[in-house]
């Protein structure tokens, strides 16, 4: 076991001067700046690790006068915690970068979907909001930002479900197609980034594509700001170059008694202790929203997974049948077990219909559960039952 | 157009097609639950999930249109144990005491384990861990969330086809649930009681509240004399429920049904159709000549009509600065009842505390009506019992009467005869023709300008129709309307009276006199007709009222003989002193909230 310390990354976190970075862009092509962030590789940064420039340039090619750009800051997957900070420490980054997707899709309105709890961040970033705007104003840009702000469900992290909620509709996930480029909010196309992505983007727009592919591997370029919780002596938020190993990961922020990692919250992968060294954090791994909980040998991986299936029980919209009533039945299904109602073969069954729940949700949410359940069940069998 | 392949044959459709059609057109049926031709694709059910090759996950053939070169497979292996997963979970979370429930053998989602074969029952019962308590307030629906599947359906239907949202979906995840605002009980928010909602419903959630077992007790009493009368709709729907293919008229066997379930007298709910374009059509002309002769600026105009329960309703609640000119006019069923425990009792010498008033109707605001406290104005209860035109198809089969064989037998006097202007009732714009073909000659002398009386300007499915006749050589006494364009409008479909109403108030709609049905297509589309409804389903109702229509010997109200004697034998004159006191109301503003 070597102690090297796994390469700690300051881009998102930097001070910079954004004005700088917009005089920049304002001159520019609209589609030199997606191409721009295309030849950067990045991904997006709130889970799903869609290309960004092409989401760009998707809505760049949409006809319409009206488009929008939304920061999507609800940050709501458990042990997820960095948007805040980059929110709290960068704010003007943030708008930066939205103004540049603006720039690039020809919207002229941007808004920021703000977690609930966060809202004491408000009078910040407001302050922050007026300077951005005077920025605008001197660049003779149009670009506007508002901060909304949700309610505390996590399915108003998905987009579609964030757009319904900030329609003042119930937040369900609708139907893809039409995806949000085409039909976003109010129907309008619209790019929906992460906090953490649009902050790539300014450092992109800044640096150059280059620069940001120096760092990470094929799948993942760039570095990643990781909120770190957990059995860890180094809990908090870290920016790592992508593509490290699990094992170079535990090696540097474990206690030394890792069993295992969940990576990516309660809807990703729980990695065991057997499979750190072949494991790399990234794309052409177990892809991360940022979370990287840290569990060990105390850690009961029966309530681990008790505890996430508890989440998704509760914050399932409910509108399809695979996640409603499929989060009930992984919960119930493996009480049962433990208690002995049922027999360890139902766990057979269960992994069945996660596998059902995975390929037939309507949304993200349903078609995650599965993930953790599926890698919890199958390296930590003998927990669940015994 | 698209070229794709489902299960391997190639088939090409219009763009925008979605894949669950197209399967459709190559014979593969894709079984649903939450899809509804009536309303905007949902997509949670997530039965009708295919194989879209090449995709990550499942597709659900409802939501997704068809592209280029896709190729899909509807029974794969993949979608077959989705598809098994996805039933057992939505049995697992449903109260399956499937031979107990009302829609037995009626229930999309028993079809759906019946066809699928599923009994393994493989998951955990969740109904029994929840607590569900049946919503039994209301006098015309009955809810029961432990039959829900959540397709959200009936919130669909109460918002984009009624713009009513009296339903609702409320919290999330495990606990998600339809319910009303402040969970209130049916009976206390601002449902209209149509109905619409029922017809959508896709299991036992959501059914009418059922009367049956007192019609029977009613029937089987020799004390009592049982009275029954057939709103114009339901003889073009109860063919339905009863093998007959959409569009089949039964008139004649439903009366003979009728006489072989013991009722005393099978009477016509047209008769007082007729009766109301009398009364109403002379209240319009009233109106009509305080605004321009008496230049009276008080007189409320338009006037709507207030036969729809459904849209008394909603305009209590929700144009309640317009009551005024709601017509005062009873609906036909109440004027039946009023004058069944009356008119009807004198000349057949009974005691109306024997009478027992029955109404079979295509809807479920008819429940809620006969119960107003304001509909006693025999002294009795003007109609004791509103059974819809399913509960009809039950107790027919229940008496074991062979429907199919029955010779057409005709409706008894005195309250059974009718004409074509009654029976059209049952179609959106047709209060609006029968008013139209009685007023126009009240005035004039003279026909409607229209070939064989038909005023097709005022018919079709359009939610909003507008239309005008002009008036000229009027006769001496209503010579003020000479040159008179009277303009109409009808709306059906409580979204589109909403928009109605919303032109009325903004001057954007300036009309005389407005017709509102709550139910798409009208009667025939009711909340209490046959399961399944779609447009295709109303067409044919609708043709079959007009053929009904033209199947009469009198054809206008004025015209049918039962309704000059009541008025020489009875009442007098329109809105003479017992009219007023028998056959007119008068309406409740009330709270949204
Ligand atoms: C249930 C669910 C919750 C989500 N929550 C968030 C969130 O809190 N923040 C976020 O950026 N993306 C969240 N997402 C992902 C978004 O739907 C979307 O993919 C993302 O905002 C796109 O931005 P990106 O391309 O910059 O990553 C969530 C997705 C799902 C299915
Ligand atoms: S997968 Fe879950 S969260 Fe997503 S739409 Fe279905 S019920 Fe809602």
């Amino acid at each position: 076991m070597s102690s090297q310390h796994v390469k700690r990354v300051d881009l998102i976190f930097e001070k910079i001067e954004c004005r700088d970075v917009l005089k920049k862009i304002v001159d520019m092509e609209p589609d030199a700046i997606s191409q721009e962030i295309l030849d950067s590789d990045l991904k997006g940064r709130g889970g799903a690790g869609f290309p960004t420039g092409l989401k760009w340039r998707f809505a760049a090619k949409e006809k319409e006068s009206i488009k929008y750009i939304i920061c999507n800051a609800d940050e709501g997957e458990p042990g997820t915690f960095k948007d805040r900070e980059i929110l709290d420490q960068v704010p003007g980054k943030v708008f930066c970068g939205m103004a540049i997707a603006g720039k690039a899709i020809g919207a002229k309105m941007g808004y920021v979907y703000l977690r609930g709890e966060y809202k004491f961040l408000i009078p910040k970033l407001n302050k922050e909001l007026i300077e951005f705007h005077k920025t605008m104003d001197e660049f003779n840009q149009n670009f506007r930002i508002q901060i909304r702000l949700g309610s505390g469900a996590y399915i108003c992290g998905e987009e579609s479900a964030l757009f319904e909620s900030m329609e003042g509709k119930r937040g369900e996930p609708r139907n893809k197609p039409p995806y949000p480029t085409t039909s976003g909010l109010f129907g309008k196309p619209t790019v929906i980034n992460n906090v953490e992505t649009l902050v790539h983007t300014v450092m992109i727009m800044n640096y150059g594509a280059a620069h940001f592919r120096e760092l990470g591997t094929k799948d993942s370029r760039g570095s990643k700001v990781f909120s770190i919780s957990g059995d860890t002596p180094k809990a908090g938020i870290y920016e790592l170059e992508l593509g490290m190993t699990v094992d170079e990961f535990v090696n540097d922020f474990g206690d030394g008694d890792t069993k295992a990692v969940q990576v990516g919250g309660a809807s990703g992968f729980c990695v065991p202790r057997k499979k750190f060294d072949e494991t790399i954090i990234g794309f052409e791994g177990v892809p991360t929203g940022g979370s990287m909980k840290l569990f060990n040998s105390s850690r009961s991986m029966y309530n681990v997974l008790h505890n996430y299936l508890d989440f998704f029980t509760e914050e399932s919209c409910g509108q399809c049948t695979p996640c409603r009533v499929g989060c009930q039945q992984l919960l119930k299904g493996v009480e049962a077990v433990k208690q002995g109602e049922k027999n360890s073969k139902y766990l057979d069954e269960l992994v069945k219909l996660a596998k059902t729940m995975k390929r037939a949700s309507k949304c993200g949410l349903g078609q995650s559960v599965g993930n953790a359940f599926g890698s919890i069940v199958e390296n930590f069998k003998e927990e669940i039952i015994y | 157009m698209v070229s794709l392949s489902v299960n391997g044959m190639l088939v090409k459709v219009p763009e925008g097609t979605t894949i669950l059609d197209a399967a459709k057109k190559m014979n593969f049926r894709i079984p649903t639950l939450c899809q509804h031709d009536d309303l905007c694709v949902a997509g949670n059910c997530r039965v009708c999930v295919v194989e879209q090759l090449g995709a990550k996950s499942l597709v659900a053939a409802c939501a997704v249109p068809v592209s280029e070169g896709m190729q899909i497979l509807t029974n794969s292996l993949k979608v077959r144990s989705a598809r098994k997963h996805i039933i057992e979970l939505l049995l697992s979370e449903h109260n399956a005491d499937c031979t107990k429930c009302y829609k037995n053998g009626m229930c999309e989602l028993q079809n759906l384990s019946n066809e699928f074969a599923v009994g393994d029952h493989i998951f955990i019962d969740l109904n029994t861990i929840k607590e569900y308590t049946i919503d039994r307030f209301s006098p015309s629906i009955q809810k029961d969330d432990s039959k829900c599947i959540r397709c959200q359906r009936c919130v669909r239907t109460c918002e984009q086809l009624q713009g009513v949202n009296a339903l609702t979906v409320a919290f999330k995840g495990d606990q998600q649930r339809i319910t009303t605002f402040e969970d209130l009980s049916m009976a206390e928010v601002i449902c209209t009681n149509c109905g619409q909602c029922i017809n959508r419903c896709p299991t036992g959630a959501l059914v009418e509240r059922t009367y049956l077992d007192e019609v029977w007790d009613a029937i089987l009493d020799p004390t009592k004399h049982v009275v029954v009368q057939t709103a114009p709709a339901v003889r073009v729907g109860l063919g339905e429920e009863l093998g007959f293919e959409p569009g089949k008229r039964v008139t004649g066997q439903m009366v003979a049904a009728l006489k072989r379930l013991g009722f005393d007298s099978v009477l016509d709910t047209d008769f007082t159709a007729d009766l109301t374009i009398m009364e109403e059509g002379t209240e319009l002309l009233t109106r009509l000549k305080r605004a321009l002769v008496d230049k009276d600026s008080d007189v409320a105009l338009p006037m709507t009509t207030s036969c729809s329960p459904g849209w008394v309703k909603f305009i209590e609640h929700t144009f309640p600065e317009y009551l005024p000119n709601v017509s005062s006019c009873k609906s036909p069923q109440q004027m039946f009842g009023a004058l069944a425990k009356t008119y009807y009792a004198d000349v057949r010498k009974l005691d109306p505390k024997d009478i027992v008033s029955v109404s079979i109707m295509p809807c479920t605001a008819k429940k809620y009506e006969a119960n107003r406290p304001e509909m006693r104005s025999s002294g009795y209860k003007d109609v004791d019992y509103v059974l819809t035109t399913r509960e009809l198809a039950r107790m027919i089969k229940q008496a074991g009467v062979d429907f199919n064989m029955l010779k057409e037998d005709k409706y008894d006097s005195i309250m059974g005869a009718s004409s074509g202007a009654g029976v059209i009732f049952g179609a959106t714009g047709g209060v609006m023709e029968a008013a139209l073909r009685t007023a126009y000659e009240i005035v004039t002398g003279r026909e409607v300008p229209f070939e064989n009386l038909n005023i097709t300007p005022v018919r079709g499915m359009e939610g909003v129709r507008q239309a005008s006749v002009l008036i000229e050589d009027c006769k001496e006494e209503w010579s003020f309307l000479n040159g008179v364009e009277l303009k109409c409008a009808v709306a059906h479909g409580l979204v589109n009276a909403r928009e109605l109403m919303d032109g009325v108030k903004s001057g954007e709609i300036n009309v005389h006199f407005i017709e509102v049905m709550a139910c798409p297509g009208g009667c025939l589309g009711g909340g209490g007709q046959p399961i399944p409804t779609n447009e295709e389903i109303r067409r044919k109702r609708t043709e079959a009222i007009y053929a009904e229509d033209m199947s009469m010997e009198v054809r206008k109200s004025h015209e049918n003989p039962e309704i000059i004697s009541i008025y020489k034998e009875f009442l007098g004159e329109p809105l003479g002193h017992k009219s007023h006191e028998l056959l007119h109301t008068h309406y409740t503003e009330r709270v949204r909230y």
